[in-house]
Formats: structure tokens, C-alpha cells, sequence
């Protein structure tokens, strides 16, 4: 039987999904043997076309290209994965979609005097806001074990288990003193996807919310104990919620409405 | 009829980013030599407008996946530095073995993963696994020692969580300690014997004279502050920065261009550091350079890749003195718990692929009203470009493959880092 054709792809992000991809190293050489490595542009100059697979798409989309590579990308792929918050959520760099109007028009000024104009920036979306998306592996980055787990299931068929409780659970697992509680410290772990492992919270700081909404998130009643508790202003409130998922239907309203 | 020579390479691979070049040669005339970036930009500076100076070095680090803790650092730094707060030197020391860890992972990345596959006609390291297993096996775990340590200390190893203003939210163990001097240690051997590996590749010989700029120390290799010195003879804070580097746009690539003022192009990196700073260099370091007969200041920009081979000698080295000379006194540090003020800071820390700009102004509430950050492939891009104009008489001689292999050895020799580059286009 023929090895399992997987593709790595990058729209507008910064990599380091890539990177979280190349640092399954220990066991990189054994999932070659097990899969065939067909399009991964950062790691090899060996790359086909599709059809593919397992497709891991990191990167928001922001441009026609983007658009047209992503639509394709579908077509050809089995099963289409958006790896890590820019593909899943928009992230840090969705925070641009808020940026005034007058700012924009500045921006775009200067866009005209550059050739490539024709693929102008647009504002930044996650994949599913353009396409079907089968599994969304969220954070920035999505740990490798994620990452593992999701191949894992690709390459078996099966359903990855996937973290959808609050950040609250894995740190509680950690036997972490509650920042938010004992410390009143704006913590945005009860309303973040658990995966991380309470990265910042056993470390000391608190979670800024990076791999956007858990399911069914109450937004609103942290942002409210955020407001008495810990004295954030509105301001400080749309700025977390805003920070990393503010496209996402769950922080929208808190991060200042809909755009 | 004179003979027209085009080179494109529509996607280089094995880079971080999405990038191409093209290359046009009329008759003997080089018409042009671009490198085009196609990575969509992501306006970094203007959406950090308006947000807390505290999460400027968060928000930044997402500027590169890669280099995300010079990133970090930068900001750090800048932000302090508008602050007045001078850091201890625990601080400093931890901020330095963090760079490093990075300095190692991505030196190891480029190096093995992404350059050493040309020199055996291979597309990709895993396809030299079964000739080459040891090497292979050698350069991930090098990788691994450096995302392990930014881990460990960092809270994670791809946009660590524990650096913010004026400390660490976790200060390392004795137990930490000791355990990246062993990892760092067990891959000593290995560090030195890929400068010879390094050495015995058959780098192109091509030289071309521009000027190397790179941060410098009097008593310590630099990497995370000093002044920029050049081998033009610059010598700079880096409040002085903006007024001896000029950016400029070009019509076809996201990526601006910067040159020296009333001068040219210029090269940052690993190949600007080991000129410029030898002396500064691990005694190890430096005699394996001397013994393959590198003798600075090289100004073949293929070397870079050598270059990196002596710097994670030297990386290991100096993070083990760090990690011997290291006494804990400070506490960890909560974040965002200091006075804010109004100031305008600034800051050049070098990232593997070279020195990274970041300055930041924000109002008495401490709100960013403007950032400024110009990274190490914005300032190689035009170099690379006046490179490809140098090398491109002799890629005529040469089958259109091989002319394209040599563009994208060179491109990769710069490490570039495209999603870095494209960070920002001038709001205003």
C-alpha cells in the first residue's frame, strides 16, 4: 500500500507551527518511514503536487493568492488541518482587522507603489472563514504531541483526541496556586482551549488566552470578574480579548464586536 | 544578436518564507537581479500601536517562529530602555544562555537541515538519513539542545512565556542549571567536528567586498547589547540607529531594503559576527576556525554557513561559562509590575541571521503610540540582491540547473527569514 501523501503549507504566519512541526524530531525519522513526506517547502526542494492526504495548513489567509492556493489546497486534500492559531483563529495578526479605517488607507497608499498590488492585503481570516476545515489544531504553536496525535489519527483513521476544556484543568492537574483566585491576577485560563500543559500559569504568569475560545466559553462572566476583581478597564478588556481569537464568535462581543 | 540568459526560481525552498529570484543577463550585462518576495505582510507596527508597552515583546515575538526570542529580547530591552530600568545582571546572563539556546537551534537548523543537503545533491536532510545517520541523528539532537533549553528555561520552546520586563517569571533551578551544561556538554564534540565538515564542503569561491555590520562588546562576544561597528569603520548606539540606517521600498517585494547611509548595501549574520568579533570568539572556536584557515575578515557570503559551524562552538562555550559563572540572587519577577511612564526606548540585539532593530515610544500610561523593528533579512535583502548581481555573469557558463542551485545556495547561506521581513509596511 502506498504511503499516506502529507503536505506542510504556509499561508501569512510566522513559521513556528512549522517549527513546532520539525521539533517531532525524536520521532521524525520514524513517521518519514510511515508516511510520504510530499510537500513541505521550509524542509526539502523535493516537493509534488497533490492530491494529498493530510494537508497542515499554518497561516492565516490574507490575499487573492492566499485564497486561490487555499481553494485548490481543498480539492486536492483529503483531509485539509489547520495548524495552529493563524489558520485556526487569525491570531495576533488578526488584531490588523480593528486598525482604523484612516490607518488602513494610509497602509494601502503605500500598497499602490508596490508592483505586486494585484494581490493587495486584505483583512486576516482563518481557513474556515474560506473553506471546509476537518480538524483545527489550536495554539501558537499547537504542541507537538497535538500535532502527533493529529498525524497519528490521520495515518489510523481515527478520531485525534483533542482538548477542548478550559486551561483551568491541566493547571489545576499541575497543582498550580489559582493566579486568578488566590492572586487576583487577569488570568484568561477559564474561558482558553486547554493543550498547552498551563504553560504560562506553571510558569508563573498568567494565561493570555493564546489558543483562543474553549467550547462553550462564558466570555462575559470573566470578562466581568476581570473588570471587579482585578480592575481592568474596558479598554484592557477588549485588548485581551481581542489579542489572539477576537474574530472568534465566542470573544467577539467582548473584544469590542464584530468587524 | 546578443544572448539573453533569464534565472527564476519561483519558490526557493528549504528558507524560511516565500520568496523567488529572478535573474536577467543580456549579453554580458546583468539587467537585473531581484529577489522577490511574495510572503503577504502582516503590519506588525501598526496593530502594536494602542497595546500595553509590557506585551510589546509577546506581540513581537510572533514577528518569527524562529527567531522568536531575539525578538523578545529586543523589544525587552527597548521597552526598559524608555522605561529607565536597568536590569540586574542575573537577568542579563539568563536573557544571553536563552539567546544562545536559539542561536544553536537555529544554527543547527540551517546549517544540517537546510544548507549542508545542496553539498550532497540531496533535497532534504532526511533523504541523507540512510547514508549519513549519524550525521543526521547528531544535527536534529544539536537542534533539540537548543528548543530544549529555550523550553525549559523559556516555559516553551517556540515563544517562551517567561521573559518579560525587568526579570523572568521563573528563575531556573540548581537542577536546571546543571542539566544544560550536560546536553550542551554532549554536543561539544559534534559542534567541533562540523567546522571541518563545514570546511571539507565545496563552497563556492566567490568573493565579493561590502561592508559586514555586526553588534560588538569590549569584554564578551556580543549577541544581546553593544554598540553596531562596521568594517567601514561605523560605530553607533543604538539611539543612533535611524540616523546611519536608510530603508527603501522596492516595487515588487514585500521586504524593504536597508543600506548605510550616503553608502550601500550591507551584510548582517554570522559571517559579519565572526569578522568583526573573533577576538571575542571561544578559545575552541577560534582555534577550529584556524585550523580549517579561516582567516577574517572573509567576505565570501557562502561562508556564512562555516561561520555558523564556528559560532555553535562558541555558542556551546559561552553558555556553559554562563551557566559556571551564574549566581542566583533574584526572585521571579510578576509581569507588567512595574511604573509606567512616558519614554521613547531602543534596542539591537543579534538574531541568528543578524542584528534586529526594535524601538518602541509610548505615552505616560505606558500605551505604544509607535513601534519601529527592522529585521536581520530586511537588512541582508539588499545585499543578497547585489550578491546575485555579482554571481550572475558566472552562472552563463553554467547548465540553467546548476545556475539555479547556486542563486538558491546563496539565498540559503543568508538563512533568510521572509515572514520576519514582511512584518510591517510603513503606516504613514
Amino acid at each position: 500500500m502506498a504511503k499516506p501523501k502529507l503536505a506542510v503549507v504556509k499561508m501569512t504566519g510566522c513559521a513556528g507551527c512549522q517549527m513546532e512541526v520539525l521539533r517531532i524530531e525524536d520521532k521524525l525519522l520514524d513517521l518519514v518511514g510511515a508516511i510520504d513526506m510530499a510537500y513541505f517547502y521550509m524542509a526539502t526542494s523535493a516537493n509534488r503536487h497533490g492530491p494529498y492526504d493530510v494537508a497542515l495548513v499554518e497561516g492565516s489567509v490574507s490575499t487573492p493568492r492566499e485564497l486561490r492556493e487555499l481553494k485548490e489546497l481543498r480539492e486536492r486534500s483529503k483531509l485539509l488541518i489547520a495548524l495552529g492559531d493563524c489558520a485556526c483563529t487569525g491570531c495576533l495578526p488578526s488584531i490588523v482587522n480593528w486598525v482604523p479605517p484612516q490607518e488602513s488607507a494610509k497602509v494601502y497608499e503605500r500598497f499602490l507603489e508596490i508592483h505586486s498590488k494585484k494581490e493587495s492585503f486584505q483583512k486576516v481570516y482563518p481557513l474556515s472563514a474560506h473553506v471546509r476545515v476537518d480538524l483545527e489544531l489550536r495554539g501558537c504553536p499547537p504542541h507537538r504531541d497535538t500535532i502527533l496525535e493529529a498525524l497519528k489519527g490521520a495515518l489510523l483513521g481515527i478520531k485525534p483526541f483533542l482538548r477542548e476544556h478550559p486551561v483551568c484543568v491541566e493547571c489545576k492537574m499541575k497543582e498550580n496556586v489559582c493566579l486568578l483566585v488566590c492572586e487576583g491576577r487577569p488570568c484568561m485560563g477559564p474561558v482558553t482551549a486547554a493543550g498547552c500543559g498551563a504553560a504560562c500559569p506553571s510558569n508563573g504568569r498568567v494565561c493570555e488566552g493564546c489558543y483562543g475560545p474553549m467550547s462553550d466559553a462564558n466570555a462575559s462572566s470573566l470578562a466581568e470578574i476581570l473588570a471587579k476583581r482585578c480592575g481592568l478597564s474596558k479598554e484592557d478588556l477588549i485588548g485581551k480579548f481581542r489579542k489572539y481569537a477576537g474574530l472568534m464568535p465566542a470573544f467577539s462581543k467582548e473584544a469590542g464586536g464584530a468587524i | 544578436m546578443s544572448q539573453v540568459r533569464e534565472i527564476r526560481v519561483d519558490y526557493v525552498a528549504r528558507i524560511e518564507g516565500q520568496a523567488e529570484v529572478l535573474i536577467k543577463v543580456v549579453g554580458g550585462r546583468v539587467e537585473e537581479a531581484k529577489l522577490a518576495v511574495f510572503e503577504p505582510p502582516r503590519f506588525f507596527e501598526s496593530f502594536m500601536i494602542g497595546r500595553r508597552c509590557g506585551e510589546a515583546h509577546e506581540i513581537a515575538s510572533r514577528i518569527c517562529g524562529i527567531c522568536h526570542v531575539p525578538h523578545q529580547v529586543a523589544a525587552l530591552e527597548a521597552v526598559e530602555d524608555g522605561l529607565g530600568i536597568e536590569v540586574d545582571d542575573q537577568t542579563r546572563a539568563l536573557r544571553k544562555l536563552l539567546n544562545y539556546a536559539n542561536h544553536i537551534s537555529s544554527h543547527a537548523l540551517s546549517v544540517y537541515f537546510l544548507s549542508v543537503p545542496d553539498y550532497f545533491g540531496k533535497p532534504d536532510i532526511i533523504s541523507m538519513a540512510s547514508e549519513h545517520p549519524d550525521l543526521v541523528r547528531n544535527a536534529i539532537r544539536l537542534k533539540k539542545v537548543g528548543d530544549d533549553i529555550t523550553e525549559r528555561f523559556g516555559g516553551r520552546a517556540i515563544h517562551p512565556v517567561t521573559l518579560v520586563v525587568n526579570g523572568f517569571t521563573r528563575i531556573p533551578t540548581k537542577a536546571d542549571l546543571e542539566w544544560a551544561k550536560m546536553e550542551l556538554l554532549a554536543m561539544k564534540g559534534f559542534a567541533m567536528e562540523g567546522v571541518d565538515f563545514v570546511a571539507d564542503l565545496d563552497i563556492p569561491d566567490f568573493e565579493r567586498r561590502c561592508e559586514h555590520i555586526a553588534l560588538s562588546q569590549e569584554d564578551q562576544y556580543a549577541i544581546n547589547e553593544g554598540r553596531l561597528i562596521s568594517t567601514e569603520g561605523l560605530d553607533i548606539s543604538p539611539r543612533e540607529y535611524r540616523a546611519h540606517i536608510e530603508e527603501t521600498h522596492t516595487d515588487y517585494s514585500w521586504t524593504k531594503r536597508s543600506i548605510v547611509r550616503g553608502r550601500d548595501s550591507f551584510l548582517v549574520g554570522p559571517l559579519a559576527r565572526v569578522n568583526l568579533n573573533f577576538d571575542k570568539l571561544s578559545d575552541d572556536a577560534k582555534e577550529a576556525a584556524k585550523r580549517v584557515g579561516f582567516k577574517p575578515p572573509v567576505f565570501n557570503p557562502f561562508m556564512a554557513v562555516l561561520a555558523r559551524a564556528i559560532e555553535l562552538i562558541n555558542a556551546i562555550d559561552d553558555s556553559v561559562s554562563i551557566i559556571e559563572n551564574l549566581r542566583i540572587e533574584k526572585g521571579p519577577v510578576i509581569e507588567e509590575s512595574f511604573e509606567v511612564k512616558a519614554g521613547d526606548g531602543f534596542a539591537i540585539v543579534e538574531a541568528p541571521r543578524g542584528i534586529l532593530y526594535h524601538s518602541y515610544s509610548f505615552d505616560s500610561k505606558g500605551m505604544i503610540k509607535k513601534a519601529d523593528v527592522v529585521t536581520p533579512t530586511a537588512h541582508n535583502s539588499r545585499n543578497i540582491e547585489r550578491d546575485l548581481e555579482a554571481l550572475a555573469p558566472e552562472l552563463r557558463e553554467i547548465s540553467p540547473e546548476e545556475a539555479i542551485l547556486k542563486c538558491e545556495m546563496l539565498v540559503r547561506a543568508y538563512d533568510p527569514c521572509i515572514s520576519c521581513s514582511v512584518h510591517l509596511v510603513e503606516v504613514g
